[in-house]
């Protein structure tokens, strides 16, 4: 990378605000046509760039072609393609009954876009974190400055250099940039932040909005548990689970599997067929297979190293262990009954490490989970339908999986987001849409239809009559008119 | 102090641990909240009337119209309705995922904290109370401490009508306020000024704690030159009750100033004179249909903004202040400087400036020049003047010939933008801002596409790209080995 840049500070950033603004302000941004224009231009970048794409991100995190394929080339295009596919019926007014305390009247409500947005991504799927929601953004008339990590540096410059070429500049632009710059662009007045990333910098973020009462999105973490019932497939099951843990950037996923709970008698036989489904997925040497992204960098890999060196937990490995800081790289571990005062059952784990915790009977999980902070997602596997109906009742968390993981986020209609300290807010499909647009109340009058009722000098016949009215009953607002209401 | 805190921390724990044993997520125990409501309404209705008017001055109809009445709509629309927010709702699939189901389900935050304001003291405490209820949480509500009686009553009288193991009320001031904010809240909804607000979300950080803020600002009401004389007539009327006859103008949707064609202003000036006399007499203090300032501190403020001489020239009706009743009649200023502070602060009182200007259409570029407001009303049947308002304009909400009824719309949410607020409510919007709509994801055991888990290969990726553009031909190409795989990149 090079090491060229004048540093971007406040007043650039206060600059940059300010010209996004008047672009804003032409209107131009507001126009179905000027969104498609950029959508499509988006979306074609994503096509005659997916070699370039693909390659930057396994630069960064020597993510597999396919995962990458499917995680950041496909989700991003789907996105793009449903936004132009129903764009217009999302920027429709949508018209509401009026009740006859508003009579005669019509209403409706329009989106209206917020404004400045700025997007802050991460860095473990960096294009499609950033790229989908600047995707919500331009589809709501938003104009936008994106953000991406410094962490994923190759995906970060790659699009500063795209979005010039295929977005309109005036519009939408990148700001490369580690803390200082972040710390700049978040001193300015935005009409919206949307964040991914963790907890800590979430409340950095929260609390620069605060001052100027800028609404955000946080999309956070947590520590996504999955429960494992004894009347499952083990093969579908262990297949999933892996899925969506080490086959899903390794570990390296808000959403992945944090950790497993299954019952004492059933653990064994979980973990053998974990171990086989491992062999056949990256072979029996799993380091050398090139089916895995690796640790982002070595700050992570020390982290990891440290949950995995712990005293308490070191002699809990069941499978792998194995690691190698040359190449980044940690084995696809599984630990047994970790104590939950360890340090791999504080955090979010975000690695390939992933814990077994055992109970006596199933349902003592969803007291383990709900004593935790609330996860971005809970998995359940289980063929049971009053489990999987007390799960869903009684486990929070932002969005809920059973008999599988991952999953629920390619569901366009699915809000994708968290609570608590997983998060605030959502997003995907229209949740984008409606993310990045303020729902303005439009109410019609005409001026007929006065009622005397409401203005001074108040009588007991005008309130009765408001009574009357307040209560929407015809037959009562009837005699109240006539002077016979009785309340 | 500490004796509160700890006191409150124990309290606030119990209602926690209330709270999971899921007796307030029950059909029934919100139906029983709200009937109790009901009947608190009811029952009370006398207490509160006398309480709106020991603190407001509020004649007993402004207050049943603007605060008991409107509370009564909502809870005959959320028992009416609770089934059906609570509903689940299914979400389309795509069909890659096919034998699943995919739905969105309402569940409670939690323990929310809900602090009201002085204005409409009853409606603002309990209106977002319904909301917090339909939805299933606990709920701790902190009243203003500058409407004292209406604080006490609900204090007093609102734990014999609820359920106290879940659902609180708080008597305090500021210091009280401060206390509420360190504890753990899964929500707050505040409704007050922008500066409080502003600390209310900086202290919901913290805990990564959502926040509704429902903030003022100055709402502007735009009359254009109107031919009939009845439209005219009801324009003003609607005018002036929405400015004086709301609690005398402290209402968050108050009408701020007016603007006006030149042309047209002191026909209006003549007309609002008119009708300010047949609507409140000769003598407004005696009709006791204008409320009253709220205390002291309020008066002084809004007689500080006519302190100004330019400002005092302006005045061109009314003017005259009782500081001993803390009554200000209905005031009318044509033309006040447009940098002095009853033109850059919300107003929040009986007075009204008049701005004119040469053409109705300025007005546009008039409004977007200060904050964003909560509502913007105009008086006009011009229709490229309405759609030039909606659509160049910011705002909480637009309302056409009317003002502050949108209040009573609960179909439409109310919440402001930018200074003026951060989400919003009435009707299932509030039941809507103190749910998490949880997101659910079903699957069987039965299919899978095998070529989901790795090794991977390029067959697998060709696959993969068929399926994601749900191009079924080339799928069974790939399939049948038809295809030609694409020139892969790069794998290793």
């Amino acid at each position: 990378m090079e090491e060229e840049k004048q540093t971007f500070d406040a007043d650039k950033a206060a600059v940059l605000v300010n010209e996004l603004r008047e672009t804003f302000s032409s209107g131009k941004t507001k126009s179905y046509e000027w969104r498609t224009s950029q959508l499509e231009s988006i979306s074609k970048m994503i096509d005659e760039k997916e070699k370039e794409i693909i390659e930057a991100v396994h630069k960064d995190l020597s993510k597999p072609e396919l995962e990458a394929f499917v995680s950041e080339i496909s989700m991003t295009k789907s996105s793009c393609k449903l936004a132009l596919k129903v764009l217009k019926s999302w920027m429709m007014p949508e018209k509401v009954e009026t009740s006859i305390a508003t009579y005669p009247s019509s209403a409706e409500i329009v989106s209206e876009p917020l404004g400045v947005v700025l997007v802050l991504s991460t860095w473990n799927f960096p294009f499609l974190l950033s790229l989908d929601p600047v995707i919500g953004a331009i589809a709501a008339g938003n104009v936008v400055v994106l953000k991406p990590s410094e962490i994923a540096p190759a995906t970060s410059t790659l699009l500063a250099k795209l979005l010039v070429e295929y977005a309109d500049e005036s519009a939408i632009r990148v700001v490369e940039g580690a803390v200082a710059e972040t710390s700049a662009l978040l001193e300015q007045k935005w009409d919206k932040i949307f964040f991914t990333g963790g907890a800590r910098v979430g409340r950095i973020v929260m609390a620069a909005a605060a001052k100027h009462l800028t609404p955000v999105t946080l999309e956070l973490g947590g520590k996504c548990p999955a429960v494992v019932d004894s009347n499952v497939n083990l093969q579908v099951t262990a297949r999933r689970i892996i899925s969506g843990k080490w086959a899903c950037n390794n570990g390296q996923a808000c959403i992945g599997v944090d950790y497993i709970i299954t019952t004492k008698e059933f653990a064994p036989k979980l973990i053998d067929a974990l171990r086989s489904v491992l062999e056949e997925f990256f072979g029996k040497d799993p380091m050398e297979s090139k089916d895995r992204s690796r640790i982002i960098n070595s700050f992570h890999f020390m982290r990891l190293i440290n949950l995995l060196d712990e005293d308490k937990v070191s002699d809990k490995i069941v499978a792998g262990g194995q690691r190698n800081e040359s190449q980044l790289q940690i084995a696809p571990t599984i630990l047994l009954d970790v104590p939950e005062d360890s340090l791999m059952m504080q955090e979010e784990i975000f690695g390939p490490l992933l814990p077994i915790i055992t109970v006596e009977k199933l349902e003592d999980s969803f007291n383990m989970i709900n004593r935790k902070q609330k996860p971005l997602a809970a998995y359940l596997f289980s063929d049971d339908e009053q489990i999987k109906r007390k799960f869903v009742q009684n486990v929070f968390a932002g969005g809920i999986a059973i008999n599988d993981t991952v999953l629920q986020i390619t569901v366009p209609g699915l809000p994708f987001g968290g609570v608590g300290e997983s998060g605030m807010g959502s997003y995907h499909g229209k949740y984008s849409f409606d993310a990045f647009s303020h729902k303005k109340a439009v109410l019609y009058r005409s001026f007929g239809g006065e009622a005397p009722t409401r203005y001074p000098p108040y009588t007991p016949g005008k309130q009765k009559q408001m009574k009357a009215l307040l209560s929407g009953n015809l037959f009562n607002i009837i005699l109240a008119l006539l002077g016979w209401f009785k309340d | 102090m500490e004796k509160f805190e700890k006191n409150l921390e124990r309290q606030l724990m119990a209602m926690r641990e209330c709270y999971k044993t899921g007796k307030t997520k029950q059909v029934s125990w919100r139906r029983s909240q709200l009937k109790g409501l009901q009947t608190f309404l009811k029952e009370k209705e006398l207490e509160i009337f006398r309480a709106l008017n020991l603190d407001l001055g509020k004649h007993y109809v402004e207050s049943f119209r603007d605060e008991v009445g409107l509370l009564k709509k909502s809870l005959n629309l959320a028992l009416k309705d609770l089934n059906k927010w609570m509903s689940s709702r299914k979400a389309k699939l795509p069909i890659i995922a096919l034998l699943s189901y995919a739905e969105v389900v309402p569940e409670p935050l939690g323990l929310v904290l809900v602090i009201s304001t002085w204005n409409l003291p009853l409606a603002l405490s309990l209106d977002p109370l319904i909301g917090a209820i339909a939805a299933g949480n606990a709920v701790v509500l902190k009243p203003s401490e500058l409407a004292p009686a209406c604080s006490s009553l609900l204090v007093n009288f609102l734990p014999n009508y609820l359920d106290n193991e879940a659902i609180m009320v708080i008597e305090g001031g500021p210091a009280t306020g401060e206390q509420l904010l360190e504890q753990k809240w899964d929500k707050i909804f505040f409704t007050g000024s922008a500066k409080v607000g502003r600390i209310i979300m900086s202290a919901a950080v913290e805990h990564l704690t959502p926040v509704t803020l429902e903030l003022g600002g100055k709402c502007p009401a735009v009359l254009d030159s109107l031919s009939w004389s009845w439209d005219k007539e009801v324009a003003l009327n609607r005018i002036i009750g929405a400015k004086y006859g709301s609690c005398a103008g402290q209402a968050c949707i108050s009408i701020d100033y007016l603007l006006v064609e030149k042309a047209f202003f002191s026909t209006v000036v003549e007309l609002m004179k008119v009708l300010i006399k047949k609507m409140y007499g000769d003598s407004p203090k005696e009709s006791h249909s204008v409320a009253r300032i709220i205390n002291k501190h309020h008066f002084l403020r809004l007689k500080n903004l006519l302190t100004d001489q330019m400002v005092k020239d302006s005045i061109v009706y009314g003017g005259s202040m009782d500081e001993d009743c803390l009554f200000i009649e209905p005031t009318i200023l044509v033309d006040p400087p447009l940098q002095s502070k009853i033109m850059t602060e919300e107003i929040f009182g009986p007075l009204l400036p008049i701005i004119t200007l040469d053409k109705i259409e300025d007005s546009i570029d008039f409004i977007n020049s200060k904050p964003k407001p909560l509502a913007i009303y105009a008086f006009t049947n011009n229709e490229a003047l309405r759609e030039r308002m909606v659509s160049e304009t910011s705002s909480g909400s637009v309302v056409f010939n009317d003002a502050i009824i949108q209040f009573a719309a609960d179909t439409l949410p109310f919440g402001g933008i930018g200074e003026s607020g951060i989400g919003k409510y009435h009707g299932k919007f509030s039941f809507d801002t103190f749910s998490h709509y949880k997101a659910i994801a079903r699957r069987s055991f039965l299919t899978d596409f095998w070529f989901r888990f790795p090794p991977w290969s390029n067959y697998k990726l060709d696959l993969f790209e068929t399926v994601y553009s749900y191009d079924y031909f080339e799928m069974l190409l790939v399939v049948l080995g038809l295809k030609r795989s694409k020139m892969r990149f790069f794998i290793n």
